[in-house]
Parts: C-alpha cells; structure tokens; sequence
C-alpha cells in the first residue's frame, strides 16, 4: 500500500509537469520594441503625408502651416500647454471619479433589482449614446456659469463629465454582472457566500473584467465631454486644453491651434494606453482571458 | 465491505479508525419519497419521482444513470440549492459540492481559491494559511499554490476543487461528475487519489456519473436510476476488493450486468 502511495504520488507528479505550460516570454527590451516602432512608424508617416499636403499648396501656408511651424510652436508654448493639460487632466480626474461613484452605485441597484432595471435600464443607455456636449448649455444656465467664475466652471463642467461619463460606468458593471458564467455563482452559493459576501468575493471579481472596459469607455467619453465643456464653458485667469484652443483660434495663432490640437490627442492616446490598456491587459492575464504566449 | 461506515467525531478531529456500522443505523443523507418538478403546473417535467435513498455515514454511494434521471438535481436538493416539490431531504452534517469543472474563481491563485473556502467557513484567519498548506499537501499540489486556475491542466484544477471542499470540512461530498471531462489517464488516478482521501479521512460520498465502470470502480454501492421521471431502479452492493482497477475483471463483469439494466432502461423510452 505505501508502495501504491509513492507509486500514485509520482504518477500524479508526472502528469503535472507534463502539464504545465512552457515560459514563452519575450524579453523586455524585445517587448518595448515591439510595441513602439508600429505607432511611430505610423506618426512618421502621417507627418510626410502632412508635409505633402502643404507642398501642394491646398491651403495658404497661415492656416495650413507645415509640420515643423507647429512642432516650434509646441516646443515654445509647452509650459502654457503643461499647466492647460494639468487642469484639464485634474478635472478628468474628478469628473472621472465621481462617475465610479454614481455608475458603480447605478450599476449595482439595476443588478440587483429587476424594478430598478426596467425603470432605468434603458434610460442609461439612452444617456450613454447622448452627445454630452449637448448638456453643457443647461449646466451654464444651471451653475450661473456664463460669468467666468472659477468655481460655477468648474461645477458645471463637472456636471457635464459626469453625466458623459457614469452611464458607461453603470453599463460596464451592469454587462459584467449580467455576464458571470452561473456555475462560479452555484460555486460560490455551496462554499456559504451569500448577499453581501458574495458580492465582495464572487461577484465583483467575476464583474472586474467587463467593468474595467466599461471604466475604459467611460474615460473615453468623459474626456471628449471635457473638450466640448471646456470649449464653451471658461473662467477668467485660469488655462485649460479647451480654453486654449478657442484662444489659439480667435488671437489668431494657427500654429498654436495645431499644437493645441496635438496636444489634446497626446494626452488622450497617453491615458488610454499607458493606464488602461495596462491596466485591463494586466487583469485579463490574471483571469486567463488572454493566451499568454502569444501576448 | 459494503456497509463499512464511519464516526467522524467532532469538527476537525480525525476519528481512530473505521468501524462497522450496520445499514439504517447511521444514516447521513436520508432521502424521502422526494418528487421534483420543473416548469409550469401545465407542462411541467418530472425530474424526480418518489425517491428513497438512505446514505450510511461514511459510505460511498454512486447514482448511475442516463441523462434526464436528474441526479444533478437530486444533488442540488442535498447540497440545499434547491428545493423538493414533495417528500423530504435530511443531511447530518456539512455538505460539499464538486461539479464536473472545478468552478475554482480565476481571480485568486490556487492558495487564495482555498483559503477563501476556509474563510467562508468561518476559519480564523491565523489558522487559515496552515491548513490551506496542509489540504494542497493533501492533492500534491504544494508546488502549485501561486498559479492560477488557467495555468493548471483540468485534472489539477479539479484537485484543487477537492481541496476547496475538503477546506469546508464537509461530512458528505457531493460529487457532480466531477471526472467526466478528464482523459483516462487522469481520471484513473484521481480515482485512486480520491478513494486514498476517503479511506483516510472517513467522509460521506454521493457521486453522480453517467459512466457505469467508473460507479463500479468507486462505490460501496450503486444506485441505478431512471429517466424522465428519475426513480430508482435497482441498487447493487458492490462487494470487490479495495483498492480495485477500472480495468480489473470483477469490475468489468459487474459493470456489464449493470449496463444491461442501463440499456433496458434507456431502451423503454425509445418506443
């Protein structure tokens, strides 16, 4: 019988390592690589295509300058354009922020009762495919915010991210909920969890994927309702990305509008690729949903 | 050897030894004339028809039979997932459930899939980590505790849903063909590893399959049922020696009798 044991306990060892997967992983500096030379290949050629453009003259050079006009007019106005991308990247932030807030709570309220559901189920997703720029004459006129005082712009600028944004939060949850595979909740339900200790063991966890890609929607949609905000809404003595593209077009300073215009997509892809394309990569490795040999 | 069951004595000790105990005397899970319909009064299925069944403490029972004899069902009713339509289900003791995946949450890696069973059982927090490392011992999985589920083939990770409901200290395991999707290979060992735990630790077994052997193989006693309505058809005390083979004679030639009355049975309800 002990012989039996040892036997079993080598078969099962055997099989085991037979099993586990083969390291595949690329080196670092492979990887770094690999992921940098497509965009830059890319912007590279989209700069000659653009230095073409204003070779054939399509447009006087004043308003269509050449590549390299903006790129001065970058380097020149970084400071102004740092401190604008700064304010506008805090009230993201904020509007971001409080969007979890509201979403995840929506979010769980329609999973978890079919009545809030049906009464608000579709009016989220009617929210969501609403242009929020459209909100930010009302929230003018409901901050008092046309005066240019700080604090009234930046509510109302808030009030106009936020209603952009949450809805896509609330979904994303909702859809991860919605999602759950019912055999992790049977399992879940025999080991004991049940109300809010599912919630917090089973159900969030299982959620988390789906709801890290409604976080990356809603970023995106808060970001273009920031533009559009900031475009209409401003406050005196303050700089902003918004501001200073309606600045950059009545002074007028075209190459400054063009960096303005770079500098608004920069801080978008940056955002988009350096934290959530990390972050969501990250844990759908964690959770199996990607073939990590080919990743 | 059939009716050879055991007294666990309390929470987490291990009792001395096994000891004989008469049928009837010791019953875990008593099962009472239990009718479970599903659907609509109008047309409403039958999934289970006045099924008895008495599970002596320790001993290993497989329920056989085609699809549609709802023995997920019936498990379901044990495990208290569900509910009986008609008749009664006691269970003396913890029950742990093994579906045919092993379900484990893909977000925690194989230690945290155990230690959270341990925590959802109320285990203190000190005492949890040793115990966690004690049951991966238990499946020879200690070298695996930092992976996750999808780095793990299908047989280890079934292992570790072992584990996972070992860590509830469940008197009764209740087993969903939890082998079925396994290859051969490692089906026959995790037998052999399952019957090891059984014979050393003195649980109660309820194991479902669809794969007459395999019943044979591991049972104290078979319980044959029919479809759509499941009843119970037959009940075979299966008196081979242990620890027995999948391919040994004795299990191949009862096992034949049984799928005879299994094709008969499938058979009536092709007319």
């Amino acid at each position: 019988m002990a012989a039996d044991r040892a036997l079993l306990e080598r078969e099962l060892a055997g099989l085991d390592a037979l099993a586990a997967a083969l390291p595949t992983k690329k080196s670092l500096g492979r990887r770094t690589w690999d992921a940098v030379w497509p965009p830059a290949a890319a912007a590279a050629l989209f700069l000659a295509f653009w230095q073409i453009v204003v070779y054939t003259h399509w447009r006087p050079e004043t308003v269509l300058p050449s590549p390299f006009t903006v790129l001065d007019s970058l380097k020149g106005n970084l400071g102004t354009l740092t401190q604008a991308s700064g304010r506008t990247l805090l009230r993201g932030a904020k509007g971001f922020a409080v969007s979890i807030v509201i979403g995840t709570i929506v979010g769980l309220a329609a999973a978890s009762s079919k009545i809030v559901r049906t009464a608000i189920g579709s009016m989220v997703t009617g929210l969501q495919t609403m242009p929020s720029v459209a909100w930010t004459p009302l929230a003018i006129v409901l901050f008092q915010a046309g005066g240019g005082d700080a604090a009234k712009t930046e509510s109302a600028i808030l009030f106009v991210v936020v209603l952009g944004a949450a809805p896509s939060v609330a979904n994303g949850l909702l859809d991860g909920i919605d999602n759950i595979p019912p055999l992790l909740l049977r399992a879940g339900r025999s080991l004991g969890a049940r109300g809010l200790v599912s919630l917090r063991h089973v159900i969030m966890p299982a959620a988390l994927p789906t709801f890290i890609s409604g976080l990356k929607q809603a970023w995106a949609f808060a970001w273009r309702a920031l533009m559009g905000a900031e475009l209409i809404v401003f406050s005196i003595g303050t700089v902003s990305l918004g501001q200073q593209l309606e600045a950059s077009r009545q002074l007028p300073d075209f190459p400054g509008l063009y960096a303005d215009m770079i500098a608004v997509f920069l801080v978008g892809v940056v955002i988009d690729k350096l934290i959530f394309a990390k972050i969501d990569k990250t844990i759908r490795r964690r959770y199996g949903l990607i073939d990590t040999a080919t990743s | 050897m059939t009716n050879l069951a055991l007294v666990p004595e309390s929470e987490g000790g291990l009792p001395p030894g096994r000891l004989p105990v008469a049928s009837g005397s010791d019953i875990t899970v008593r099962v009472a004339g239990v009718s479970k319909a599903y659907g609509d009064s109008r047309d409403a299925v039958l999934a289970l028809d006045g099924i008895d069944l008495a599970v002596a403490r320790g001993e290993f029972v497989c329920l056989l039979g085609a699809s549609g004899c709802g023995k997920s069902t019936l498990l379901n009713l044990v495990a208290g997932l569900d509910r009986a339509g008609l008749g009664s289900v006691e269970v003396h003791g913890r029950t742990g459930l093994m579906f045919q995946e092993a379900a484990l949450f893909p977000w925690l890696t194989v230690h945290k899939n155990v230690e959270l069973a341990l925590r959802l059982a109320g285990v203190p927090k000190r005492e949890r980590n040793e115990r966690v490392l004690q049951l991966l011992d238990l499946v020879h999985l200690s070298a695996f505790a930092t992976k996750r589920p999808h780095e793990l083939s299908g047989g280890m990770r079934q292992r570790v849903a072992l584990a996972r409901t070992l860590a509830q200290q469940a008197d009764v395991l209740l087993m969903d063909e939890p082998f079925g999707a396994l290859d051969a290979m490692t089906r026959d060992l995790l037998h052999e590893e399952l019957e090891r735990l059984w014979l050393e630790r003195h649980f109660t077994v309820l194991f479902v399959t669809h794969n007459v052997r395999e019943a044979v193989r591991l049972g104290d006693r078979v319980v044959l049922l029919t479809s759509r309505p499941g009843r119970v058809a037959d009940t075979y005390p299966i008196d081979i020696t242990r620890p027995r083979r999948i391919d040994s004679p004795d299990v191949a030639t009862l096992a034949a009798t049984i799928t005879d009355r299994l094709r008969e049975e499938v058979a009536r309800h092709g007319r």
